[in-house]
């Protein structure tokens, strides 16, 4: 993501490892390992989900995404044995912005200290852990920030979509909790992004900017074949009419290292994790490798 | 009536034993395979990532240069819109791709090979390919409607001696034919394609047009030609004995696997190197584009002993 600080972010290294081949030959292999932030960037991923949809959409996410988050929490109106955290609120779309303020509070008391960040995420959301821990790993968790699409109307500063999931540094999160204790942040709304977004703006919570560094996106409120199949320049179609930055469609729309689709069934769910962790062509030399040392000094 | 009759036993018997001599050299003419063995295994994998890594420098690098494909794409104006998805994604990545077409079409290049016979048309092509392959080693067939990842191709065939016959897909079984499904495109050798043009001469065994009482299909038109020289079909398939070449639609795979092996759907669906699908639509083909040559999580490198580039002015990869 794009950080108010210029930073070279170091993000191999390399380990040298000896072996003894025979007894009288050493020999040393220079080797690159995989990053792994997810000590670093701790995110805690809670789904908002219901009874009704655990068998038809949740226990893909459990089966897919859902065990890349140090923490998961699947929260819906009952608690079950899926596991479920149960709300203690009534179903229905008229009850979610209160879902989502009981599962902040949650979250808020039992775990505040067990992440650093909090991503709040629709249970037909498919999200890349690896590629929002690296998103977020340039920022610092202590500062009042929440990232992911940035949607323009109801809401001054603007609000992150609700569906393509959100997240929330651990200081956002303390300050959402503190509105709601403190009656600056009351239940005014019943759609969930737009009444966070408002509160985000009265706890002084700043939008930060989720594109990578070609200025793609990553994270979506709908799936890759809204956006990718090449248009003919046309007129915004009516799933792009609220975003902040200017859309572009066609492969341009998304970065390599996308966080989230949504509105994804089963099916597309399986789907996405063979595309991401599966599927590959063999010895292909990837155009897009940000974090590698020559483009750092490019971008700063 | 009485002469009629013996006139007609003695030419019964005549043509049995007639068929009988011919079915008789056919048998010793298919049974002559040339040196080597490998046309007796019918399944065929890549090298392994561990012999891989253990060969020198130079020998990859001999590899990489003649790992180098040709792509048929068989097309017709009918499949318009699949032709185009093809020439702007897949067939990129191929070291030289021919559209070959029944009739021309003004918003797209192509051969023209002015063929209505699917049959016919597909000789022609393998004819031009053939005579213009340059220094191409290998040859792929498919229509616009499969799509196929070239990279994993070539890592299939990376350790097969062109020179040699080898005529490589989804394998399907018709009576005593082992044929290689045409939907889930067709893979040939540099020898196989030289026998197959001298085959094309016999119209006895490799008729161009067929008999008027029936068409078969030229997958297995083809497959009968190629037997005739001693080639045989072998199913490509990874090291986990998972088929490489598909004719089914990624949706259509993973939602069999959630019904077949809901606990493991992913795994037990399709291999990480698979090289063909078919089936998709001009969107989902976009979006597999992606899926193959750009999404993926950070931090997960892989180090394979050789590298592909990727092709000069592209965008969606």
């Amino acid at each position: 993501f794009y950080s108010l600080h210029a930073e070279n972010v170091h993000t191999t290294h390399s380990i040298h490892t000896a072996e003894i081949l025979n007894s009288n030959i050493l020999i040393v292999k220079n080797r690159r390992a995989a990053l792994d932030l997810s000590q670093k960037v701790r995110v805690l991923c809670w789904v908002m989900t219901q009874p009704q949809h655990l068998k038809s959409r949740t226990q893909h996410i459990r089966a897919t995404w859902g065990k890349r988050c140090n923490i998961v929490l699947y929260m819906s109106s009952e608690a079950s044995d899926f596991p479920t955290v149960g709300l203690n609120v009534l179903e229905g779309r008229s009850q979610l912005y209160w879902k989502t303020i009981r599962a902040f509070q949650h979250i808020h008391m039992h775990h505040l200290d067990d992440a650093d960040w909090f991503l709040k995420a629709d249970d037909d959301t498919f999200v890349v852990l690896e590629n929002l821990r690296y998103g977020l790993s340039k920022h610092n968790a202590e500062e009042p920030l929440y990232f992911g699409r940035r949607f323009t109307p109801f809401v001054a500063q603007g609000y992150m979509s609700g569906g393509a999931g959100y997240v929330l540094s651990k200081e956002a999160l303390r300050r959402f909790v503190k509105g709601f204790a403190d009656g600056l942040c009351t239940h005014n709304t019943e759609i969930e992004d737009i009444g966070l977004g408002k509160c985000m703006e009265t706890m002084k919570v700043q939008l930060g900017d989720s594109r990578d560094v070609l200025g793609r996106q990553t994270f979506h409120p709908y799936p890759p074949n809204n956006y990718l199949p090449r248009q003919l320049p046309r007129p915004r179609p009516w799933y792009l009419l609220y975003e902040h930055y200017h859309p572009v469609e066609g492969p341009g729309c998304c970065s390599d290292l996308a966080i989230s689709f949504h509105y994804i069934d089963a099916v597309q769910m399986h789907t996405l994790e063979y595309y991401t962790y599966h599927l590959r062509p063999f010895g292909y030399k990837y155009r897009f490798n940000p974090g590698e040392r020559s483009e750092n000094r490019n971008n700063s | 009536m009485m002469s009629e009759g013996s006139s007609f036993m003695k030419g019964l018997i005549l043509g049995g034993i007639f068929c009988l001599v011919m079915s008789f050299f056919e048998t010793f003419n298919s049974g002559t395979h040339s040196e080597g063995h490998e046309h007796l295994h019918h399944h065929l994998k890549p090298v392994s990532k561990d012999e891989l890594q253990k060969l020198s420098e130079s020998q990859m690098s001999d590899w990489t240069l003649q790992v180098r494909v040709y792509c048929l794409i068989m097309v017709t104006p009918k499949l318009l819109v699949h032709w185009a998805t093809a020439n702007d994604t897949w067939s990129k990545h191929c070291d030289k791709s021919v559209f070959y077409t029944s009739e021309s079409s003004k918003a797209l290049e192509a051969i023209d090979l002015q063929e209505q016979d699917e049959w016919a048309r597909l000789r022609k092509a393998i004819k031009h390919a053939y005579e213009n392959a340059g220094d191409l080693r290998w040859f792929f067939v498919a229509r616009p409607t499969t799509y196929a990842i070239i990279e994993n191709l070539k890592y299939l065939v990376l350790d097969k001696d062109p020179s040699q016959p080898f005529y490589i897909g989804h394998t399907e079984k018709s009576g005593e034919l082992d044929y290689v499904e045409y939907d889930s495109g067709i893979v040939l050798s540099y020898e196989a394609m030289r026998r197959l043009i001298e085959i094309f001469k016999d119209e006895d065994r490799c008729p161009e047009r067929g008999h008027a009482l029936w068409k078969t299909p030229e997958e297995k038109q083809l497959a009968t030609c190629l037997k005739y020289t001693g080639v045989f079909a072998e199913n490509g398939e990874d090291a986990q004995g998972k088929g490489l070449f598909n004719k089914k639609s990624v949706s259509s795979l993973i939602s069999d696997s959630m019904g077949q092996n809901p606990a493991d759907v992913v795994e037990a669906c399709c291999s990480d190197m698979a090289i063909t699908f078919g089936g998709m639509s001009p969107s989902q083909i976009q979006v597999l584009m992606y899926g193959v040559y750009r999404l993926r999580p950070y931090g997960h490198d892989f180090h394979d002993s050789l590298t592909f580039l990727p092709p000069n002015d592209s965008d969606n990869d």
